[in-house]
């Protein structure tokens, strides 16, 4: 058990000692930081209350519109699979959300909603699309043999969903949030980054490049990793926590 | 239930232009125990799944008389179960309100051991597997059930059992069993059906 974790840490401190070097060497704070740079500013950053608003808000946001596409994707990607005129008429527009590059749709959400809900509506528009198929293509993959054993056993609707649609949708819409939840915190931080909202971890690091503070940069990032990760980790727990529950019947 | 018979009229069924069987009879009475043999490909599957309704035979028509309320279940020739839910959700799940929980689980009791009734099927053996697709089919209501090869995957001593538990809950339903041993017919105490001879010599 600690073996591992000895060698895992082990492998860490080479790199944090290699990082040093490296800083040590090029001995330029706003090119290169040296990990001892940005715990210091890491521990500059901890007591002020700035500091934790704009993590507190990003979160909220960010997590606001992973949690809308994750449940409006499902249910479009249900009704597609449903009514395959639906999916018709929703394919172009699915396609061009994929294919317009975020940046793009950053500006025009600036036009039309404002900074402040910024991160919201681009980590919902990232999000979506991957749900929304992977939905879709979970529903397809359905046993046709377990679809006929509902219908020979006179299956309700409800009964169906349960114990075959669900089950069958529920590995592919894993795997999209698996994705969604890295992507949506990237493309909300950089959409923060281009808006500027007040009190943002986005507009944190638009202050460390006009000040071109390195340190800074590299706290926010570490930040940003730690608590997306702990984000995406809260949530598929949370998931398959729920999945567990769905799949006790009696 | 009154007594009732399945009457399969001049059914005739082609794959691909391939003719499987033409004009195909048989009359079968409810409270009986047939067992239908044939050769592999001989169209035992297909007769099963257009009695159940999942396909459509070419000519030809099957009803039962007097009609039934209840309708015709069946153990398919692979399982067919919801490998994320346990035995007793299986069977809870088919049965509907029909069977009570405490009822279902002294049921698979019979044929299963205890431990593995509230595990995920997908942690089961083969032959768990296969006991419990029959004890689906045995435990919902139906006025018949088909089994396509339903001992396929049991040892010996565990098909015994299994029969012994068919006839003694089949009661005045119609049993269509398909299989390849003769030894199954007479456990059983079946009527042997050997409806395709005449098509297979062709």
């Amino acid at each position: 058990m600690s073996q591992p974790f000895l060698r895992k840490g082990g492998i860490l401190l080479f790199w944090a000692a290699v990082w040093q070097a490296a800083a040590f060497m090029i001995d330029n704070s706003i090119l290169f930081v040296s990990p001892i740079d940005v715990i210091r500013a890491f521990l500059s950053l901890i007591p002020s209350s700035d500091f934790w608003i704009s993590i507190g808000c990003s979160f909220g946001k960010i997590s606001m519109g992973f949690l809308g596409a994750f449940f409006s994707g499902m249910a479009a990607g249900a009704v597609a699979y449903r009514f395959p005129l639906f999916r018709e008429f929703a394919e172009p527009v699915i396609l061009l959300i994929k294919s317009i590059p975020v940046a793009s749709f950053v500006i025009l959400a600036l036009i039309w909603i404002g900074s402040q809900n910024l991160a919201v509506f681009i980590s919902f528009l990232v999000v979506f699309p991957i749900l929304y198929e992977n939905t879709i293509a979970g529903l397809e993959n359905t046993d046709q043999g377990l679809l006929e054993m509902a219908q020979v056993f006179s299956f309700s609707p409800m009964r169906k969903l349960r114990f075959i649609y669900l089950p069958s949708v529920l590995p592919y819409v894993t795997v999209g949030c698996r994705i969604g939840l890295g992507m949506s915190w990237k493309s909300g931080i950089a959409a923060e980054v281009i808006g500027v909202p007040s009190h943002t971890i986005g507009e944190n690091l638009y202050m460390a490049k006009i000040y071109l503070s390195t340190g800074d940069l590299f706290a926010w990032t570490i930040v940003i990793i730690f608590v997306s990760t702990c984000f995406e980790k809260l949530f598929l727990l949370l998931l398959q926590k729920g999945v567990r529950l769905c799949f006790r019947f009696s | 239930m009154l007594p009732f018979q399945l009457n399969i009229q001049n059914l005739s069924k082609s794959y691909h232009g391939r003719c499987i069987w033409k004009g195909l009879n048989l009359t079968l009475s409810s409270g009986r125990i047939y067992c239908l043999m044939g050769p592999s490909g001989i169209g035992k599957t297909t007769l099963f799944r257009i009695l159940l309704g999942l396909e459509q035979a070419d000519s030809g028509s099957f009803f039962l008389s007097p009609s039934q309320q209840e309708r015709l279940t069946a153990v398919f020739q692979e399982d067919r179960l919801c490998e994320a839910f346990s035995p007793l959700d299986n069977i809870m799940a088919a049965a509907g309100k029909a069977l009570s929980k405490d009822r279902a689980i002294a049921e698979l009791c019979r044929l299963l051991p205890s431990e593995s009734i509230t595990r995920p099927v997908c942690t089961l053996s083969g032959g768990m597997k296969r006991r419990t697709a029959i004890l689906r089919s045995l435990l919902a209501p139906s006025c018949g059930i088909l089994m396509d090869e339903p001992f396929t995957g049991l040892d010996e001593n565990t098909k015994y059992q299994v029969i012994e538990y068919i006839k003694e809950k089949a009661g005045q339903r119609l049993l269509l069993i398909s299989t390849h041993q003769e030894e199954d017919v007479e456990l059983l105490e079946g009527i042997l059906l050997r409806p395709f001879e005449e098509f297979a010599a062709k």
